[in-house]
């Protein structure tokens, strides 16, 4: 294909924020036709080039280009009429409307006594079609929607509006397999259409499978523009990080075996279950073991670890620690039995965004001791001291709220929450989700460190190789049902895993192909 | 905060940036315009009884019940919540302590026991409110408004539909005594605020309250028991509602069914919203609700001092209100910061305001 002319050229951006330089002279080309990812880290200063792009931040310095003519972007308005399209990781749509109000809002129909609904509707219907969501009923309320499809319809929606340059942000962080392929037939058929895409994604395996070009980020630099094919991914993650991937590989290894952890569990549950979330299971967690949930988004693993940490309370079953008889209804009862729970949707019911990292750090330590018996200011500051270098927390300083903070940094302030309760069970639920590389590795490692020094770690992930490297044991759960307990070590691979899931679902296809997809490495 | 403050310009640079500062300069432009009328308006003179006298006492007495309810609203609404109950708590404290003071003798020992008949039935009003809000999981503005017009109901069923009226020295001191000078009201409404001030941040419920109104389901996940701690927070501003209401009876001694606490949930909204705290929940302040309660206590009377025509009174009230509002606006404010940057460096620049 003949190199066109870029529809956005920016050139030498930068902005500052008090007391950082969040870009520097950065570039990004996107050409019309192609689906242009931008890499980096957290932290890298892709939200901020995203944001100068919408309009949201004002550039102190550099040039975006619109098709050739240079513009002025003064907010999202500004940048919306300039065909710029943004799909944000939280979709930004009105739920109690329709499927197709939602699509047209803004470009009704029109006819003589005011809005035409049916010719809206029937509009609606033929851009859902256009990019393959024919099945979906326009006048079907949104909120009957998951919330991948709800994405889908949101970019449907950047249809409507004529756009030219479509912008998502981390938009696969929350799909399974077939819907990301879902999200991707749409890409390609808008890309086909002659829209230039810009995407972010933490996904390596996807920004290979969909992407044209790439554009490297890292502290806030230009590190370099690629064509996809070009650039093998241990290159792009060295160029990501900034340093040797020996590191990465290291762990890509299997760890070993643990020692078998003494016979008497120090957890164990039996069938306990809960209607609609998880059929009966038994489970036993011991000491020094990472225990692995595996199975497709849905299957259940985020529903069992809730119903652990009493999250959720559990309609039948029975939990003993320590040999006793224990019963866990409530995250408090839980905490105080020292099993922590950090949970999947850490914007939502993770960190409490407006607080201090030093007061999201103590905050579970400080509910377990009650509000009456205030953690001194000593005790606080040594906590932030352990956990913020621990984990090395960036930037380190306890006083910043957490909002300010990139998602990975979040994520680490979460999991020194959890560990300075000092638990003896702790269930990470998707603890490296929507983090970049460098902040998955240490989150990773710290992990096992954890383990091998006594803790009790109940470990979920949609990465199944993940889930392989990090766990002794391996529990298998499909469509709300344990399926199958496997002892970790040599004999097991994210491809024995998915046999297991494959095999139970004889007869069901569309499994199938999901599990295809995510093992496609 | 202000742990950080270096030196007195520090500390001013610190109070500036504070919500509440808007409050405090409008207390002096108030005080300013009442000065205008009256050039001896602000004269405190020492009374017969060796008290202070002057209209600036008068406004601290009028602040005392305003600043009760402003401290117990201001730790509700950091919960997310909102309590439009105390106004009726506060009559319904009234009624009960008028109906119990009618038939007992004029003794200490009855005073206090009508102030602790106060404390338990406001106190059983917040725990409905807090059942209401925690266990049945209704929201806050329904729960309290059932209590708020069932409340002032329930304070004539007690009274018999009269305005009871009743002798007690004791009670009266409260209202209409003076220690040091100045009055008791003033000085047990701070106390109390002061109090609450301290129980709030030396323990860790000023944070757990924070984290509720922040994110509920995050604090649960983080082991926060909500349910006990909305109760114990709709319970302390029921108590101090209750404390409110002998401070609004005792000046008269007589309980007024229909107008006591008549409407001042909404002078306790203003007043922390007034004070920094947003009504969405979360990072609260409680010194702020006491300028804001000062503030609204100096309004009261200036409208009345400056002879506003009582019909147009809730106008004034308004208008003040609303010009603050916008002061302590953090998008207004940045509108003019940027039109007197733009007009001294870039005319040409249009002001960007983050959607």
């Amino acid at each position: 294909m003949p190199e066109s002319l870029p529809i956005v050229e920016m050139a030498g951006i930068s902005i500052s924020f008090p007391g950082v330089k969040a870009l520097d002279a950065v570039g990004l080309r996107l050409f019309p036709g192609e689906v242009h990812t931008l890499m980096g880290e957290n932290g890298a200063g892709k939200s901020t080039l995203i944001k100068a792009l919408t309009g949201v931040y004002k550039i102190d310095e550099g040039e975006i280009r619109i098709a050739g003519e240079p513009r002025r972007l003064s907010g999202t308005a500004d940048a919306q009429s300039a065909g710029i399209s943004t799909v944000y990781q939280e979709v930004n749509l009105c739920a109690n409307l329709t499927i197709g109000e939602n699509v047209m809002l803004g470009h009704e129909v029109r006819g003589a006594a005011g809005i035409n609904w049916r010719a809206t509707h029937r509009a609606a219907g033929a851009t859902l079609e256009k990019l393959g969501l024919g099945h979906l009923n326009p006048k079907q309320p949104l909120a009957t929607l998951p919330l991948a499809v709800q994405q889908l319809v949101a970019i449907s929606r950047s249809m409507v509006a004529k756009c030219k340059v479509l912008i998502l942000d981390e938009p696969t962080s929350s799909l399974d397999a077939n819907e990301v392929e879902q999200l991707f037939t749409v890409m390609r058929g808008l890309r086909d259409q002659g829209v230039a895409i810009l995407f972010v994604s933490h996904f390596l395996d996807q920004v290979y499978a969909i992407s044209d070009r790439l554009t490297v980020l890292r502290n806030g630099r230009f590190e370099g523009e690629y064509r996809t094919h070009e650039l093998d991914r241990a290159q792009l993650i060295s160029k990501m990080i900034g340093k040797d991937i020996a590191a990465l590989k290291s762990l890509g290894a299997k760890a070993s075996r643990r020692a078998r952890p003494d016979a008497e569990p120090l957890y164990s549950a039996k069938g306990i279950s809960r209607k609609g979330a998880i059929d009966e299971v038994d489970i036993d967690l011991h000491r020094g073991e990472v225990v692995g949930l595996a199975g497709l988004l849905g299957s259940g693993r985020t529903e069992l670890a809730r119903l652990i940490y009493g999250a959720d309370r559990p309609d039948t079953g029975e939990v003993t620690m320590n040999g006793e008889k224990a019963e866990i209804s409530t995250p408090a009862k839980a905490l105080a039995r020292r099993i922590a729970f950090s949970s999947e949707n850490r914007r939502d019911e993770g960190i409490v965004r407006d607080l201090s990292v030093r007061e999201n750090l103590v905050l579970a330590v400080q509910a377990r001791r009650g509000w009456a018996r205030p953690l001194p200011r000593r005790e606080q500051d040594a906590i932030v001291e352990k956990y913020m270098s621990a984990l090395g927390v960036r930037p380190a300083d306890p006083e910043r709220p957490v909002r300010l903070l990139s998602g990975g940094n979040q994520q680490k302030v979460l999991l020194g929450r959890w560990l300075a309760t000092e638990p003896d069970i702790l269930i990470l639920d998707e603890p490296t989700r929507g983090i970049d590389v460098g902040a998955k590795a240490e989150i990773q490692e710290y992990v096992s460190v954890l383990a091998d020094e006594g803790l009790s770690v109940l470990f979920i992930s949609s990465e199944i190789e993940e889930v392989v490297r990090q766990s002794d044991r391996i529990i298998v759960l499909k469509d709300h049902r344990k399926i199958a307990e496997l002892e970790g070590g040599q004999g097991v691979s994210a491809e024995s895993i998915v046999t297991v899931i494959a095999e139970d679902g004889l007869g069901d296809p569309s499994a199938d192909a999901a599990v295809r997809e995510e093992v496609t490495t | 905060m202000s742990a950080n403050a270096h030196g007195p310009s520090e500390a001013l640079k610190g109070l500036v940036r504070r919500q509440y500062f808007w409050g405090i300069v409008a207390i002096a432009l108030l005080l300013l315009v009442n000065l205008i009328k009256d050039p001896g308006y602000l004269a405190v003179s020492i009374g017969s009884s060796g008290n202070l006298v002057g209209n600036v006492i008068d406004i601290l007495r009028a602040a005392a019940p305003i600043i009760l309810i402003a401290v117990g609203m201001c730790l509700v609404v950091a919960t997310g919540g909102i309590d439009l109950s105390v106004g009726s708590v506060m009559v319904v404290a009234g009624a009960v302590s008028m109906e119990f003071l009618k038939g007992a003798p004029d003794t200490v020992g009855s005073g206090l026991a009508a102030i602790g008949l106060v404390v338990v039935v406001s106190a059983a009003l917040g725990a409905v409110n807090g059942a209401l809000v925690s266990v049945v999981g209704l929201q806050p503005f329904i729960s309290t408004l059932v209590i708020m017009l069932a409340g002032r109901g329930l304070a004539k069923v007690i009274t018999g539909g009269q305005n009871t009226s009743a002798t007690n020295e004791t009670f009266r001191w409260i209202a209409n005594g003076y220690v040091l000078g100045l009055p008791v009201v003033f000085l047990l409404a701070l106390l109390l605020a002061v109090a609450m001030g301290l129980l709030v941040r030396r323990s860790a419920l000023g944070l757990m309250l924070e984290a509720i109104g922040m994110d509920a389901k995050a604090a649960r996940l983080a082991g926060v028991n909500r349910r006990a701690l909305l109760f114990t927070v709709y319970i302390l501003g029921g108590v101090l509602a209750g404390f409110a209401g002998v401070f609004a009876t005792a000046s008269v001694m007589t309980v007024d069914v229909s107008r006591t606490g008549y409407q001042l949930e909404l002078d306790a909204i203003l007043a922390v919203v007034i004070g920094g705290t947003s009504l969405a929940g979360g990072k609260f302040n409680i010194t702020g609700a006491v300028v804001g309660a000062i503030l609204i206590a100096t309004l009261d009377k200036t409208v009345v001092f400056l002879g506003v025509s009582s019909s147009a009174t809730p106008a004034f009230k308004a208008v003040v209100i609303v010009v603050l509002c916008l002061l302590q606006s953090e998008r207004v404010r940045r509108m003019f910061r940027q039109r007197r940057a733009a007009g001294a460096a870039r005319p040409a620049e249009r002001e960007v305001v983050a959607a």
